[in-house]
């Protein structure tokens, strides 16, 4: 609107929406079906009907966000191929293998979750309707893997050599399983369960603030934070290879998120802070030697800077927010469910508290708020590459006339969509509330809090 | 046989199969909508769902298929249709996740709602006439290709008797296709009343597909003769396929071996499909791109090759096992599970 029309520019911006969009539902999609099987497990080793009506109302409210995840899904990969031509010209040729599979993997994981939806009460064996769970998850897991390693493979392009625009030498694996995949895939996956388990903890500690102390949402706490905690800890611990990574392959992205311009030795952490002119760092939180470790393991260790790199190929240095932010959340992330647990162990009278209720549902939003900036921190940390030292993103870009039109058209639909979807499972489950269900389904009786 | 015929071969395949499951899908939906607009027969709207709901994600699955593989077979193919079809293509995106999350809320939201139904309805039938439009250009004729840049001439595809024939042909095939299959699945339900009016459709819709397919002749014929002429050399493929539509309707018609009947629906539309992309070869795209000078390296072509066949071992177990569950579970079909 206010904009000069640059195609790449809208481009970017529309692939940005449909991905920010996307990622909401992907993420619950990847990581729900886990936490349902934990749930359904649960259910099935104790002998506990309340574990299973879980799973089974967790399973409904996951089939309208997996819907939504699948329509956003064929979007952006349409739009790939709409917005970004020229470059999925050259991907077709060196990493279509992963986007191949991605979609057998889904196909897989779609199959059974229809199964598994309409077979709740039809096996005699309970175990059986259990088992079908495992190819959702593992479905569920190996498209993000998939995908994934197709963006890692963005980041650290590899398998084929590029002579005066010929592509040769090809190897499909060596693409797929380029060096940045292996931390990339990893933090995806890990990440999606963490926000998963707290998108659902969440609505259990709503639920208790809101007065309803079934002993079914304590439960549905217990489970997710514990769940919540070992993958916290997994975050942690991939977050600290993904530095390693960075700082091996791609140095101008982790000193772009770090502010760290000048390569030295014992370089510290820069967090917050406001740049000034001459990139002087002001009002910012220095971690001695945290840098260094972060990049190499060890505080003596030397991290490039920024400097290094000229300045047209410099990632625009406002990620550092993004960075600094979603970092923060992380350390959120594990703190709470540590707290959780410890009052468990130490303090059970306070487990329930609503200052730890608080914090549980706060968790929810702040998951895929990081899951969000995480994405955005990624996409924009690469540039000015759509393939890292090969093909700079207007390259990539189509090179139409109407993308803001399209732009305009998208920002309609999500919105749509964003709004029924929420209005649908609202409605789902204020009209068929934990109570009545528990009381139809003859698991409890009148007043079965505890 | 070539690798370059093989891999145009299965995509074919997977789109054909998206023609026919998402045909049937596309054409419940309508006629979900339409009886209760009509208010008719209530017990034809409860088969319909039945039917749809447990296999609505893997009708979405083929095309995704469709179009991962040919960017992964035919590169290519990215430059130029990528480049001329952002605005059709976002149509039809904005069709499908219409189509496709409307469906969901009014399937596993409270209530059944008409607004819903009526958005999934109808978006349900604008999807197969949205994607012909990439069929259409495939014909040449209607992109400016020059130097660096493909353009869509928008103007020649709304004005072309041809495109319009074949959104005409889309259209109606989806009705006949999807009638042919609910008259055998409600018959196989045992629900009378909803087998005779799927039986009406069926026959109702049939004349008009025939005719509309007709009508594709003639203005291929008009429009890219080159590839006409080699339709008429493999004409025996459309002979067949018109002999499987009278054996369908026949049978249809008699109301003896509905099972038969849409196996022959389905034969009908594979002859002509297959006849179609036979006679379209070698061209991806008339004048610019052909599956030669298209074509992926052969080593990506062999790994995808790999991937997909150990993708149907995967696969095809796991459809039979949801097939025999629901599709062909009488207990199921009959509403008793």
């Amino acid at each position: 609107m206010f904009l000069e029309y640059d195609a790449a520019v809208f481009s970017r911006m529309l692939t940005g929406l449909t991905l920010g969009f996307h990622i909401i539902f992907a993420t619950i999609g990847v990581g729900v079906p886990l936490m349902i099987a934990f749930a359904e497990w649960m259910g099935l080793r104790k002998h506990d009907e309340h574990y299973r009506l879980l799973a089974r109302r967790w399973a409904r409210g996951f089939v309208v966000t997996v819907a939504v995840g699948v329509v956003t899904g064929t979007s952006i990969g349409l739009q790939l191929n709409l917005l970004w031509p020229n470059f999925m010209q050259l991907a077709g040729q060196t990493i279509s293998l992963p986007l191949f599979m991605e979609v057998f993997a889904f196909f897989f994981e779609a199959i059974f979750l229809g199964i598994y939806l309409y077979t709740w009460d039809r096996f005699k064996n309970r175990t059986r309707h259990f088992l079908l769970m495992i190819p959702i998850v593992i479905g569920a897991s190996f498209s993000a893997f998939f995908i994934t390693s197709v963006n890692s493979f963005m980041n650290a392009p590899r398998g084929f050599e590029l002579t005066n625009g010929v592509i040769t030498n090809i190897h499909p694996l060596a693409a797929m399983f380029n060096p940045a995949a292996p931390t990339k895939t990893a933090h995806v996956l890990v990440t999606c369960y963490l926000t998963s388990a707290f998108v659902l903890g969440m609505i259990g500690a709503v639920k208790m603030l809101k007065g309803d102390r079934h002993v079914y949402h304590k439960k549905a706490l217990q489970l997710t934070m514990t769940a919540a905690f070992v993958f916290s800890i997994g975050t942690v611990g991939i977050g600290d290879l993904s530095g390693k990574y960075l700082a091996e392959y791609q140095p101008e992205k982790l000193a772009a998120a770090e502010w760290h311009f000048k390569t030295q030795t014992e370089a510290p952490l820069v967090v917050g802070g406001v740049l000034k002119e001459g990139n002087n760092v002001q009002y910012a939180l220095e971690v001695p030697y945290a840098l260094s470790i972060l990049a190499h393991g060890t505080p003596s260790a030397e991290v490039t800077g920024l400097e290094e790199f000229a300045q047209e190929d410099r990632p625009p240095l406002i990620v550092h927010y993004f960075f600094d932010s979603m970092v923060a959340i992380g350390m959120y992330l594990v703190f709470i469910p540590l707290l959780y647990l410890v009052f468990r162990w130490k303090k059970p009278g306070w487990l329930h508290h609503k200052v730890l209720l608080w914090g549980i549902a706060a968790g929810g939003p702040l998951s895929i708020l990081a899951t969000e900036l995480g994405w955005v921190y990624a996409e924009v940390g690469r540039q000015p590459w759509i393939l890292h030292d090969i093909m700079r993103t207007p390259e990539g870009a189509t090179t139409s006339e109407h993308v803001d039109a399209m732009l305009y058209l998208f920002i309609g639909l999500y919105a749509v969509l964003g709004i029924s979807s929420a209005v649908v499972l609202r409605k789902m489950f204020k009209n068929n509330p934990v109570a009545h269900e528990l009381e139809s389904r003859g698991i409890d009786r009148r007043g079965g809090s505890s | 046989m070539t690798y370059e015929i093989l891999g145009i071969t299965v995509l074919w395949l997977f789109l054909y199969g998206y023609l026919i499951v998402g045909s049937i899908d596309f054409g419940a939906g309508f006629f979900h909508f339409y009886n209760k607009l009509s208010r008719k027969n209530y017990q034809v709207n409860k088969l319909i769902q039945r039917y749809l709901s447990p296999v609505w994600e893997v009708t979405n699955v083929f095309l995704v298929f469709f179009f991962v593989g040919i960017v992964g077979f035919f590169p290519d193919t990215a430059y130029y249709y990528g480049t001329a079809l952002l605005v059709p293509g976002s149509i039809s995106i904005v069709l499908i996740a219409i189509r496709g999350s409307y469906y969901a809320f009014n399937t596993y939201g409270s209530k059944d709602s008409r607004v819903y139904s009526f958005l999934y309805g109808i978006s349900g039938l604008l999807i197969p006439a949205s994607f012909t439009i990439v069929l259409t250009i495939s014909e040449g004729g209607y992109l400016d290709v020059s130097e660096g840049s493909v353009t869509l001439l928008l103007r020649e595809l709304l004005t072309s008797t041809y495109s319009w024939s074949v959104v005409v042909l889309a259209v109606v095939s989806v009705l006949y296709i999807s009638a042919a299959f609910l008259t055998y699945y409600s018959y196989q339900a045992g629900d009378r009343a909803s087998h005779q009016v799927f039986r009406r459709y069926t026959l109702l819709w049939a004349g008009p597909a025939i005719l509309a397919s007709l009508l594709i002749f003639y203005t291929i014929s008009r429009h890219n003769p080159e590839h006409f002429q080699n339709m008429l050399d493999i004409s025996w493929m459309f002979m067949l396929s018109f002999l499987f539509f009278l054996g369908a309707v026949m049978l249809i018609y008699r109301e003896r071996r509905l099972g038969l009947a849409f196996v022959l629906v389905m034969l009908q539309f594979f002859s002509a499909w297959f006849g179609y992309g036979a006679s379209h070869l070698p061209y991806l795209l008339y004048p610019h791109l052909t599956i030669y000078d298209g074509f992926v390296n052969e080593t990506m072509a062999a790994a995808l090759i790999a991937a997909f066949i150990a993708g149907l071992l995967l696969l095809i177990p796991s459809l039979v096992l949801l097939m025999r569950l629901f599709l062909f579970d009488a207990d199921y079909v009959r509403g008793n599970r």
